[in-house]
């Protein structure tokens, strides 16, 4: 890789990194999507400050009846959590259909959420599981909620003097699933739909728009007592999807449709 | 004692003696080397499909601090180039291919200016800092759409995007067609495919001035046509030139070039005194690397009701892109010289109309013209079955040549030397448990899933060639050396480049002079080591370099038997498992070498040494054939296709190594699963190119190959002493037919009689949504 030249921090503490942090600046995580973004030169920030040094991002732990996730936990972290797979087993489920061994290995969660890559696959669990996410600027720490975290393509809520520090979810019952199609060079989602079943069952949809969108008029067909078939196909109402060369918008909401109904049905058969 | 040996080498499926090194990853690529004082270039390229340039200005790149040079087309156009094209074609008007863009530029990734610095990042630094203004041209990169009469030009100065007509015309087509029960007509699209070897290319040069030699170390399949063609392109006697191709990453036709970055490469060595590397990006790689297939056509077949195949009829439209490589232009004609397929026609017509684009160059892309070939007869083959609802297996059977017919003139006039077609298919057929395989797709349909089997029966040109049909020799050169130690050291003037010969020429050679294996060395891919060849494409390397070496060994078994008479004081000897015998009386390798180089006692006459070196020119090429049966299951509301059996039967005659051929069959269908699922280079209406990056053009990985049922049938070649054909490209050339057969046969209940490459899931559903009955 030759990037453009850039300044390089490695701070030790959360503090020191948001007082390092400024509109030139990027926060490497994992770096699975800023490195490639530099080697290509789309981006040439100034300062690039390392989070890998601070020591207490990477972490899952049970608190207050939540599953608390900080932002630096590897995709394979997740993957191979036993605590997750006991108390949050969508996380484990969807965790091993990113990338490949050694993306998962290197790139974070808080990395790909802050990223907020249209098709990137933690959106759809992130929405439908409601979590919640921790964010810390200059004049402290707060707390935004799923369906506000994503803002647009290439666009969280979290400030450019903003850095992510932790994910909650909540624990739920063994009725979920994610189901994905994927863009078969890159591996991202072209349709991952991520379902909570339950009284109120939640439905999150990634790749198929410009963000990741929940699925609210598939729920509340759910709610209102429709056959899991009728709901899916509400799937992607009030979506505009995208089209590109890997699959039109029609295919991509058709896909949204038939995930849907396969998340649905994979949920509702695990108890 | 003399070494010996007791088992032949030849047959057994050895591990490649090179893997070792590739594995351990202390192999040397281009990459690996180092000069000391070696610089490094980088290319600027053309964002713009087509462009006058209006200015460049460079003094913003060349003021940065650790900036050799920063040069453009104006400044190098003159001094070095342009790049060859080797083919002999009638083309009038041909655009004159200069190293760096001249005023203006005609394909995104067109070169237009060169930078030069010892630090890598200066070096791209300096590249962003170089300001070129374009005026931007009307662009065309649709090959069909480029002969429509309002069509945008990719010359504008030729008036026309025709770069040249081509026919080949046999037996009275008009007379066959008029009596044919019926004509069975498809338009067929084949894609534009990105060869992208996981080693994108590089380059080194260093320019001895006190010598006044040039060394190019270079990620090529063909050193020795690079330095047949480049020396007089760079002012450098042939004799003055070496070209090295060290470990390469894969090649796959995409490095049977000469690129303009290898000639400007040795230009700068030499103007800045000073060894210059050069290595490719990934998105270079995908732009600038020559594209394979990117043929439109529209065929008729004539047939008889009973399913007798006739005549084919060809107008086919290739995209050649902007500029000529090495073969651009020859590439198609081969799918014209392969149109009879391994059927008996009674005539042949093509047709066909190169075309310029605003885009990359295509080439020989593994197959190069023939897997074009084999797709569009075998799509036609089913097309026909199809129509006349007969059995597309009973087709095929029908219109093969017999055994006994061989040697075979086909109806495009090739002669092919040996064949049993029908025994490849029934082989395949009793490996596929054919008639369990039927009842599975009936039981499957039944269940309401989409299931289909298809095949291709296929035959392939290999072995290339006689020299009488190739642009610069089609001979080889190979060259055997007893080492004083008894040691074997073999010289091929092919350039394998993971084909795996160093292993099967150490087999032939042991098995031949009946040395063990470990005592022979194969050297290759080096122009002062191996003085001629013309090196590795075209499944010629075994054949015509395993054959050359075969004389060499004819001829030091001469030469050492004299030397072993007169050691041994006899009339004449035999010759058995590297051992001369004579009575009771016996010598081997390590004592005559010895004998023959210290030359004490040498008979009158005898020259000293124990070397031998020999051209092979092959009298014709050889066609290996066979069958590929596949089944496919497609899910419903997706589209995506997956492959539930694999069998694949080649013949490329006896084999020296079957793990190799069976390595090279799957490798071959791995490339072909790529270009029939989801491989496709594409360009907007604008000629950008949008698969630019393993991002966006989706490569076969691991997961994507289903377990491979592998068999082969013998039918040696008469063209050549050891009777072997040659596999390198047969898994291309057969797979991509029988894949795409399979899934039309899974989508025949819908009504689909044939879709275009790549069946992507989208396509695949959309046919699914469109189709007529279930």
């Amino acid at each position: 890789m030759i990037p453009a030249a850039f300044d390089y921090h490695r701070p030790g503490t959360l503090a020191e990194a948001v007082r390092l942090l400024n509109d030139d600046a990027k926060v490497l995580a994992g770096g699975h999507s800023l490195i490639p973004a530099m080697k290509l030169r789309l981006a040439q920030p100034k300062v690039i400050i390392d989070i890998a040094g601070i020591g207490d991002l990477n972490y899952i732990r049970e608190r207050a009846g939540k599953l608390a996730i900080g932002a630096m936990t590897t995709h394979f972290d997740i993957e191979s959590s036993n605590l997750l797979a006991e108390q949050c087993p969508l996380m484990t489920e969807l965790a091993p259909q990113i990338g490949d061994v050694q993306v998962r290995n290197k790139g974070t969660i808080g990395g790909s959420l802050v990223h907020a890559d249209p098709a990137a696959d933690w959106p759809a669990a992130i929405l439908a599981l409601d979590a919640e996410l921790d964010v810390t600027g200059p004049s402290g720490g707060r707390t935004v909620k799923a369906k506000d975290f994503f803002v647009d393509m290439l666009q969280s809520a979290v400030g450019p003097n903003e850095i992510l520090t932790e994910i909650r979810v909540p624990a739920t019952s063994r009725s979920v699933a994610y189901v994905k199609f994927a863009q078969k060079a890159s591996g991202f989602a072209i349709a991952g739909v991520a379902v909570v079943a339950g009284k109120l069952t939640s439905v999150g949809v990634t790749g198929v728009a410009a963000k990741a969108y929940r699925a609210a008029a598939a729920e509340a067909a759910l709610r209102s007592g429709a056959s899991f078939s009728d709901a899916a196909q509400k799937a992607a109402d009030g979506i505009d999807p995208l089209t590109d060369i890997h699959a039109s918008g029609d295919f991509r909401a058709h896909l949204a449709r038939v995930n849907t109904l396969r998340a649905l049905e994979r949920a509702t058969a695990r108890r | 004692m003399p070494a010996t040996k007791t088992k032949p080498y030849i047959g057994q499926p050895l591990k490649r003696v090179e893997d070792p090194r590739l594995i351990k990853g202390i192999a040397s690529y281009v990459d690996d080397l180092k000069m000391p004082g070696m610089l490094h270039m980088a290319i600027l390229r053309s964002p713009y499909a087509h462009a006058k340039i209006t200015g460049i200005k460079t003094t913003t790149a060349k003021a940065v601090p650790g900036v050799v040079a920063v040069l453009t087309g104006a400044d190098v156009n003159d001094k070095c180039g342009p790049v060859p094209c080797a083919a002999a074609m009638p083309v009038p008007k041909v655009p004159k291919h200069t190293v760096l863009a001249g005023d203006r530029v005609y394909f995104v990734g067109h070169p237009v200016a060169v930078v030069v610095a010892a630090d890598r990042y200066v070096l791209r630094d300096a590249l962003d800092l170089i300001e070129v203004d374009y005026d931007a041209l009307p662009a065309i990169a649709d090959p069909e759409q480029a002969l429509a009469k309002d069509a945008a030009l990719a010359h504008p100065d030729f008036g026309t995007n025709v770069a040249y007509t081509w026919t080949l015309a046999n037996g009275d087509l008009d007379a066959v067609f008029k009596a044919a029960d019926r004509i069975v007509k498809q338009k067929m699209v084949h894609q534009r495919v990105t060869p992208m070897p996981i080693e994108p290319r590089g380059c080194l040069t260093s320019y001895h001035a006190g010598e006044g030699t040039m060394t190019l170390w270079t990620s090529t399949q063909v050193p020795h046509l690079i330095r047949t063609l480049v020396p007089g392109l760079i002012g450098i006697p042939e004799n003055k030139m070496r070209v090295v191709a060290p470990e390469v990453g894969g090649g796959f036709g995409a490095k049977l070039q000469i690129y303009a970055e290898e000639i400007l490469c040795c230009h700068l060595a030499q103007r800045l005194a000073a060894p210059v590397k050069w290595i490719e990006s990934r998105r270079e790689n995908a732009s600038s690397t020559i594209h394979g297939r990117a043929q439109v056509g529209y065929y008729e077949v004539a047939v008889k009701k009973d399913g007798t195949v006739l005549a084919i009829k060809a107008r086919s439209i290739a995209d050649l892109g902007a500029y000529f490589q090495l073969l651009t232009p020859m590439i198609p004609t081969l799918t014209g010289l392969m149109l009879a397929g391994c059927y008996k026609l009674k005539a042949v017509r093509m047709d066909l109309t190169g075309v310029y684009t605003n885009t990359m160059a295509t080439d020989a892309y593994r197959g190069a013209g023939r897997p074009e070939a084999t797709y569009l007869v075998e799509r036609l083959m089913d097309c026909v079955a199809d129509e006349l609802g007969l059995d597309p297996v009973k087709v095929r059977l029908k219109n093969f040549p017999k055994p006994s017919e061989f040697p075979f003139t086909t109806a495009t006039g090739l002669v092919y030397d040996s064949g049993n077609y029908a025994g490849a298919l029934k082989k395949a057929q009793q490996l596929a448990k054919w008639d369990a395989l039927l009842k599975q797709r009936d039981t499957a349909r039944k269940a309401g899933k989409i299931f289909g089997v298809g095949l291709s029966t296929y035959v392939e040109i290999c072995a290339l060639g006689p020299s009488k049909i190739m642009p610069a020799g089609g001979w080889e050169w190979g060259c055997v050396r007893i080492e004083i130690s008894g040691k074997v050291t073999v010289i091929t003037g092919t350039t394998p480049h993971g084909q795996g010969q160093e292993t099967s020429f150490a087999q032939l050679v042991g098995d031949k002079l009946g040395v063990p294996m470990e005592d022979v060395v194969v050297l290759r891919g080096d122009t002062n080591v191996a003085h001629f060849g013309r090196d590795t494409y075209g499944s010629r390397t075994t054949v015509v370099g395993g054959m050359a070496i075969v004389m060499c060994i004819d001829k030091i078994i001469e030469k050492a038997g004299k030397l072993a008479a007169h050691l041994l004081g006899a009339k004449k000897v035999s010759f058995k498992n590297g051992t001369f015998v004579a009575g009771k009386k016996s010598i081997g390798w390590p004592q005559l070498a010895g004998e023959a180089y210290v030359a004490k006692n040498l008979p009158v006459g005898l020259e000293p040494g124990l070397e031998a070196s020999a051209f092979y020119e092959p009298p014709n090429c050889t066609f290996p054939f066979g069958t590929h049966i596949v089944a496919v299951e497609i899910d419903r509301d997706t589209g995506q296709v997956k492959i539930v059996k694999y069998v694949a039967v080649d013949d490329c005659g006896p084999q020296i190594n079957p793990l190799l051929v069976e390595g090279q069959v799957q490798g071959g269908i791995a490339h072909s699963i790529g270009q029939v699922l989801f491989e496709r280079t594409v360009y907007d209406e604008n000629g950008q190119l949008l698969t630019g990056e393993f991002m966006d053009y989706a490569m076969p990985r691991a997961g994507d190959i289903p377990v491979y049922i592998m068999g082969s049938t013998v039918t040696p070649s008469t063209s050549n002493a050891l009777g072997i054909k040659g596999v390198g490209e047969a898994g291309t050339i057969g797979a991509t037919p029988a894949i795409a057969n399979a899934i039309i046969d899974a989508l025949s209940p819908f009504g689909v009689r044939h879709l275009d490459l790549p069946l992507t899931p989208e396509k695949v559903w959309l046919a699914l949504q469109k189709g007529g009955a279930r």
